[in-house]
């Protein structure tokens, strides 16, 4: 097996590979000031320490990534990086880096600033880096434009492909080294290469980015500044849109049930892509210790007992779809289709409840669980309410118990005191990120969003281990699509629906959703109409 | 009949003070158990919105002290409060007392506006509804005290915001500044003021029903009593009589209602706090109990408790004042 040289994303620039909005096919217009919804305000703001939407959202204007998703193939674009090629062995990793880059206080950014973050502030600290860069050995800069990662053990380039838009933001080294990084001022007072400059954060009120009229790829960005409002109440994030105060409210910010009203108002708009590369799944989470559930026939019961499609058209209104296994559909290199499916069939339910040894009782009930919605999204609460009446439809007794979220990570993730949980894991561009880990086994207790159900089984373990070590992308997929279909026929846990989020921005905002995960990225191809 | 040495008012002060640390101990060992009680910590809520590894996961709880027993954890934190550290914001990752501090003016103005508003509203409207009990206005008034009591102040305060910010626009949603304009002097202050006056309508309208009701109640005991009976037969004009004697002697519950509200009001804050996206100190105390921020939320309790106290005790001196009845230093029986 060989690995070709790549140069992807030198190609990637080119606008034939991008799928043009009617947007973006008007001239933008310079200047403006775009006022965002923000509804909560991250501890520690810097995308090199923690890789999160909440954080990505301010701080992907200001620091900014070796590369970003794109829409088509090959699905990046540049940023820092210009090109990357990896060795035929795994063992390492070489960016070509975008030259004349400058950060914010004037230094240069080198190769320099990359080695450092990545071995001091991504694999040392960063949430999902210290997984991912376990392995990173060193990284050699023999010139200024120039990283060289060394790993200690084979790494598929296809995976630190994929990791390159939420992993690898980039912070100036000559402001963290020698400091201790978590508590450096900087997280909040953010310096980057990106677009915009940091300007000020008014606890509870806003932060304000401003123009950052020396960034690379100028004249962009095209607008003069964002603010993000902090506006805590989802109910009056949608009147502050109507009122005209924000123009712009992600992440599905406003309440769901206000959407069809708003998308009728003249001036505003309600947008469902930009969100694709964080897709997100609503699923059953259960817990194999339980002795009824351990019984794959019990699990599967459930699946039948719940309708996907009546989740689609209650909870989320339409905007979701049926999930067939743990990879969202968007992902073509890996998701298949081709995996055994529990259609809404309640009869089939209670056949196998039946086989599986749990009779109804006399008062009709067969077992009874105990039921934990995660409390942090209205459809993850509102699934708890659905399923425990499907449930019931089928003879088994829910119990609700809703707790706030430090709770609920504690009963869940830490502490295992649940039967059933509504949960809603993030797929992040390549299995091995924050996927598999919902499915492997021997994972200690107190890992958030990871198998803490109890299910643990050799063969999983044995595919998903290999799938992170092999090298050829065509290989690894397939090893990927024979997850989805174990992970379909043990059902260790039951993926509903998958869905992402929704935009409601006015009119004049132009350059929204130009790639998978924009409101997660740099905005600056965003502008405002006169 | 006084007796020599320091005026009444003082040594109530001095005894309200003397008092004051058993309150603040009780209420801080108080919130201590309940936060402590409550399932998961602030790692537990912290990881919550983001992931992260055991390793991460178990570092952060090192560093954030979380590792220790819970009484080595509160012997710390009083060792601390002993000499003036209110401790460090685990949310906020900065001093507690830095980030209290930045927003304690915001809902004091909140608070001394809201009730301003509702006294002088709840009152003047109490007088009209009590002038004449059974009348037409007073019937009118009465329904509306109910009304505005029975609403929620979410509601309340969204159904304000969709009048005068969505429809007619004539006052700003949220915060309490205009963003990018920098107002300086009288300019800043009357920027603030104008982004006060929703959540100050919505927080006081509600006290200001109480309060009409409250004062209406009074007067309507008032007309029945022998005093007023007694100047209605010296012929005293009725615009008086209402004024001088029976609005009067309703005010005084209203006084002790003051003080007594000035705890439910930094509750009622949070609420609408959080609709009109006000940076207070009740939207603070409702982020500390959801980061799990104990530190933060001791701080909050204390300021809270403390100001509770200092107003209790303006308020007594003030009821002696107003009722030469009441007796400073002596308890009723």
């Amino acid at each position: 097996m060989r690995l070709t040289r790549r140069h992807l994303l030198a190609t990637a620039a080119s606008p034939l590979l991008f799928p043009t909005f009617p947007a973006l096919a008007q001239q933008p217009r310079r200047g403006g000031v775009l006022v965002v919804a923000a509804d909560t305000e991250p501890r520690n703001l810097n995308p090199a320490l923690v890789a999160s939407n909440g954080v990505f959202f301010v701080a992907s204007k200001v620091i900014e990534p070796l590369a970003e998703m794109a829409y088509g193939e090959p699905g990046l674009t540049p940023r820092l990086a210009l090109a990357f090629e990896g060795a035929p062995d795994g063992r390492s990793v070489t960016f070509r880096l975008r030259p004349g880059v400058r950060f914010h206080d004037g230094r240069p950014f080198t190769s320099a600033d990359v080695a450092y973050c990545a071995l001091e502030l991504w694999k040392k600290h960063q949430n999902l880096g210290r997984v991912f860069f376990k392995d990173l050995e060193a990284v050699d800069t023999p010139d200024p434009l120039t990283a060289i990662f060394r790993f200690a053990s084979p790494t598929p380039l296809q995976l630190v492909e994929n990791a390159l838009p939420a992993l690898t933001a980039v912070v100036p080294r000559h402001l963290f080294e020698g400091t201790d990084p978590l508590t450096n001022p900087h997280n909040q007072k953010l310096v980057g290469t990106g677009p915009f400059r940091f300007v000020e954060h008014r606890p509870g009120q806003f932060y304000r980015l401003e123009r950052n009229p020396d960034h690379w790829d100028a004249p962009k960005p095209w607008l003069d500044g964002i603010v993000y409002r902090v506006l805590p109440d989802r109910g009056a994030i949608a009147a502050a849109l109507e009122a005209g105060e924000i123009q712009l409210a992600a992440f599905s910010a406003v309440p769901l049930a206000d959407m069809k009203r708003l998308e009728k108002l003249p001036g505003i708009a309600v947008i469902d892509k930009g969100y694709e590369g964080i897709t997100y799944q609503l699923t059953v989470e259960i817990n194999h210790r339980r002795k009824e559930l351990a019984d794959v026939r019990v699990r599967r019961a459930i699946a039948h007992a719940i309708d996907p499609n009546f989740v689609v058209e209650r909870i989320f209104l339409g905007w979701a779809k049926p999930a067939t296994g743990p990879i969202p559909r968007f992902d073509r290199r890996f998701y298949t289709a081709d995996v055994p499916t529990y259609p809404y069939d309640p009869k089939r339910a209670e056949a196998l409840l039946d086989e599986a040894g749990l009779p109804r009782g006399p008062n009709g009930v067969r077992f009874s669980v105990e039921l934990l919605p995660a409390p942090w999204f209205e459809h993850t609460r509102q699934m708890g309410d659905y399923l425990r009446q499907a449930l019931k439809a089928v003879g088994i007794e829910a119990k609700l118990v809703v707790k706030d979220p430090a709770g609920h990570q504690k009963a869940v993730y830490t502490d295992h005191a649940f039967d059933l949980a509504i949960g809603s894991p993030v797929y992040r561009n390549d299995p091995a990120i924050s996927t598999t880990i919902l499915y492997q086994g021997g994972l200690p207790p107190g890992v958030p969003f990871s198998n803490q159900y109890g299910y643990a089984d050799p063969a999983m373990d044995e595919l998903i281990a290999r799938a992170a070590r092999t090298l050829d992308p065509a290989e690894r997929a397939e090893l990927y699509r024979r997850f989805q279909r174990l992970a379909a026929e043990q059902l260790p846990l039951i993926p509903v629906v998958e869905f992402t989020f929704l935009t409601v921005a006015s009119t004049r905002v132009r350059g929204v959703a130009d790639n998978p995960r924009w409101a997660t990225s740099h905005w600056a191809e965003t502008w405002l109409e006169a | 009949m006084e007796s020599a040495g320091p005026s009444p008012a003082l040594r109530l002060a001095w005894r309200r003070l003397a008092q004051a640390p058993f309150v603040l101990a009780i209420v801080v060992v108080g919130a201590f158990l309940l936060l402590e009680a409550a399932p998961g910590d602030a790692v537990d809520a912290y990881v919550a919105s983001l992931g992260g590894d055991a390793g991460f996961v178990h570092d952060l709880r090192t560093r954030w002290g979380l590792d220790r027993s819970a009484p080595t954890r509160f012997l710390l934190y009083l060792a601390g409060l002993a000499t003036g550290d209110f401790g460090w914001s685990v949310a906020f990752g900065r001093p507690v007392l830095d980030v209290i501090l930045e927003r304690l003016p915001v809902t004091l103005a909140l608070a001394a506006a809201a009730t301003a508003l509702a006294f002088a509203l709840g009152t003047g409207l109490g007088i009209l509804a009590g002038a004449r009990p059974g009348g037409p206005l007073d019937r009118l008034l009465s329904a509306l005290a109910l009304l505005l009591n029975a609403v929620p102040s979410f509601w309340l305060g969204l159904l304000l915001g969709l009048l005068f910010a969505v429809r007619l626009r004539w006052l700003p949603l949220a915060g309490i500044e205009t963003i990018g304009v920098h107002y300086t002097g009288l300019a800043r202050l009357l920027d603030t003021a104008r982004h006060l006056v929703l959540p100050t309508l919505t927080l006081g309208l509600v006290y200001a029903a109480l309060y009409l009701r409250l004062v209406r109640a009074g007067m309507v005991e008032a007309w029945r009593s022998d005093f007023v009976r007694a100047a209605r037969a010296k012929g005293i004009a009725r615009r008086r009589l209402v004024l001088r004697h029976v609005a009067r002697n309703a005010l005084l519950p209203v006084v002790t209602m003051l003080g007594l509200q000035s705890a439910t009001l930094i509750g009622g804050s949070v609420v609408v706090e959080s609709v009109f996206a006000v940076p207070g100190l009740g939207r603070l105390a409702a982020e500390a109990v959801t980061q799990r921020d104990l530190p933060l939320l001791l701080g909050i309790v204390i300021v809270a408790a403390s100001l509770v106290l200092i107003v209790n005790l303006v308020v007594d001196l003030l009821y002696a004042r107003l009722d030469p009845r009441v007796e400073l230093g002596h308890r009723s029986p």
